[in-house]
């Protein structure tokens, strides 16, 4: 008698509370969905541990200091002094390696926002315009394409190469080769981007909601912008966040051939040219090219699984939670 | 699918066109062709000024891409510097098959090519077998072990190995099974060059050296293509014909060999059909790392020089080998799957 008293109570109580839940947002749904993707989240805390490191690591010691060169230790193994050894110059690869990831973090970041403007304006035209304007700019995608990006990218950074000249940012004397590296990849890689984005245009461009939008004379700027760019936000984002691992990647495969970032500004990938460009360093002081590269490394991993677990959360055939 | 194919090579017609300026352009602006050719010392006014006009460096770009294109046998060149043309110009052209002479050897580019194409493509086709067959065997095997312990620690392995700079990798496989072994006095593997001075040019001492460089190459690929093979595999598998095949009572292999691994593995054929051309000198890094004198060497040497004619070569060598790649992959799918047809 009791517990069938008990299953009446509890019945109507989670009928009510069911109802009075108020439905799930579009983001507390993609949440819920990505915080089940365990590598997602420790890659989202490695990432955090990871600008931590390079930020939080410039509090410690100075820009200057770690070009600080002291011919007299070069090419020392890790010590307690030197916790990941100095390079051919005495320069402490700890130090370098804040400074030099600071500049590797942002390049990823800022090649992904030159990677999206130029991939979401030409998609977005070429799918909402249609006819010549699509052709031609999809036959200029396309020919972009062809070309593998590691050679498009070092014949541009021949291009442009010496022509921007230093800048001070926030207090640093920045190598102008910096933005070059930034626009470089990120103009070298919007292709995938834009065929994602036209592909999404072509087929919501037909909706009512456009067609009612259109009905109120909305312009065509407007449309793109305001009705149309925030429904395809979903393959933008995961594109956007793998797209940041790639540019990191391209941008140490071009310092490491010495066409990217140069001396003195640090970056992971040009640290690595120093540390390779003599065949007999690699076997002596295996500390110079390990330490760059498994920040490379981690870095481009953690990415890599937040990215896959924004895919699995914002995909809207698994949307069930 | 005649009529296809036939459309798809006119369309490649106005896109290698317009690659080709874009690339001339860029390449233009790349430096002085000039300022390393005195060797050692600074080039001397007089003699910049004679090889300027005698590479047709001081033509308007518009024009020095013609004479690339079609060649300039039908203009006059001014050599001595007179203001006359007199000379007529000796080159064909890109259409007529004449790539041009390297700055840095005199050589035809063609010929400067040729000599490296061959090295290149050895590292790419034993890199393709290696990467085609371990993304069938990792890719299976995980597929029909789902979400057993095995499968969740080669999902693990391929996503490291995914994430994987391709320099770490061939500096860990230089350190490890080179300067490691060696210290350690078991055989070793050579990590640089094509064959070792002293012994020279044979089969077994190539075969030897592509092993590091190619097996750096595979393993990062091999990941991205065995987790794709996964998924088909996957996917085949939970299909009707499957189970019929299943309670038929036909033998597990035979399912999954004669059956699922047919459409699963067709898939395959797009990523590498698309993936191939761009190795051509997409190894570029690993080149650089083995020392392996290869397109992506020549591509990077030649740059450096400025050397136009043989950096035009090469990218337009690879522009070619891509497009003719993807219409060949689009036919190879429609030979396998019978259900796509080309309009």
């Amino acid at each position: 008698m009791s517990s069938s008293a008990e299953t009446a109570a509890a019945i109507p109580k989670f009928q009510v509370d069911e109802l009075e839940a108020p439905p799930l947002t579009l983001r507390q749904l993609t949440w819920r969905r990505f915080r089940r993707h365990k590598m997602a989240l420790a890659g989202i805390v490695v990432l955090g541990l990871l600008f931590l490191y390079s930020f939080g690591g410039a509090l410690f010691f100075s820009e200057d200091e770690a070009n600080y060169t002291e011919t007299g230790i070069m090419l020392q193994a890790p010590s307690a002094e030197h916790p990941f050894g100095t390079d051919t110059v005495g320069r402490d690869i700890l130090k370098r390696s804040v400074f030099g990831g600071q500049i590797s973090l942002v390049i990823g970041l800022t090649a992904m926002i030159v990677e999206l403007v130029a991939g979401i304006l030409i998609g977005s035209m070429s799918g909402y315009f249609g006819g010549l304007t699509d052709s031609l700019l999809m036959r200029f995608t396309e020919a972009v394409f062809v070309i593998p990006q590691l050679f498009l990218l070092i014949v541009m950074s021949k291009y442009f190469g010496g022509k921007i000249p230093n800048l001070e940012v926030l207090g640093r004397e920045l190598s102008g080769s910096v933005i070059v590296v930034i626009l470089i990849i990120g103009l070298t890689s919007w292709m995938y981007l834009a065929r994602i984005v036209r592909a999404e245009f072509i087929s919501l461009k037909e909706r009512e909601f456009v067609l009612a939008a259109r009905a109120t004379g909305t312009p065509a700027r407007e449309i793109i912008f305001r009705h149309i760019l925030p429904s395809c936000m979903a393959p933008i984002i995961v594109s956007a966040t793998l797209s940041v691992a790639a540019a990191i990647l391209s941008e140490s495969y071009i310092s490491f051939l010495g066409l990217g970032v140069q001396a003195p500004t640090a970056t992971w990938g040009n640290m690595l040219q120093a540390a390779t460009s003599n065949f007999s360093r690699i076997e002596s002081a295996p500390w110079f090219w390990l330490f760059p590269s498994l920040f490379i490394l981690l870095t481009v991993l953690s990415i890599n699984f937040v990215g896959d677990g924004l895919r699995d959360a914002l995909d809207p055939r698994s949307r069930a939670v | 699918m005649g009529r296809y194919v036939i459309r798809r090579l006119l369309q490649a017609i106005p896109l290698l066109l317009l690659i080709s300026v874009v690339l001339f352009l860029l390449m233009n602006n790349m430096g002085d062709p000039l300022a390393t050719m005195g060797g050692r010392r600074p080039t001397r006014s007089q003699d910049r000024e004679r090889l300027t006009r005698q590479l047709g460096l001081d033509k308007p770009v518009m024009v020095q891409y013609l004479y690339w294109l079609v060649g300039n046998d039908w203009a006059k060149a001014d050599m001595d510097g007179d203001g006359v043309a007199e000379t007529p110009g000796t080159r064909k052209g890109v259409l007529r098959g004449d790539l041009g002479t390297s700055l840095v050897n005199r050589k035809p580019v063609v010929e400067v090519i040729g000599e490296r194409l061959p090295n290149t493509l050895l590292l790419m086709g034993a890199y393709e077998v290696i990467v085609i067959l371990g993304a069938l065997a990792v890719g299976i095997f995980s597929a029909v072990r789902q979400y057993s312990a095995i499968d969740h620690i080669v999902t693990g392995i391929s996503f490291v190995l995914y994430s994987m700079p391709i320099f770490f990798m061939a500096l860990l496989g230089i350190y490890i099974f080179s300067v490691s072994f060696q210290r350690w006095g078991l055989p070793y593997l050579p990590p640089n060059g094509m064959f070792t001075e002293q012994v020279g040019k044979t089969p077994g001492q190539v075969a030897l050296h592509m092993i590091l460089p190619v097996m750096s190459l595979a393993l990062i690929s091999l990941a991205g293509y065995s987790r794709y093979m996964r998924s088909t595999m996957l996917e085949v598998l939970h299909q009707d014909y499957i189970r019929t095949a299943k309670s038929k009572g036909l033998k597990r292999r035979y399912v999954l060999f004669t059956h699922a691994l047919k459409n699963a593995a067709l898939p395959i054929v797009t990523i590498v059909g698309l993936d191939l051309p761009s190795l051509l000198g997409g190894a570029i890094v690993t080149e650089r790392i083995f020392a392996w004198p290869g397109m992506g060497r020549l591509f990077l040497d030649h740059v450096e020089r400025v050397d136009v004619a043989v950096v035009m070569g090469i990218l337009m060598l690879v522009s070619v080998a891509v497009i003719v790649f993807q219409i060949l992959t689009d036919i190879t799918y429609a030979w396998l799957d019978p259900r796509i047809r080309y309009s």
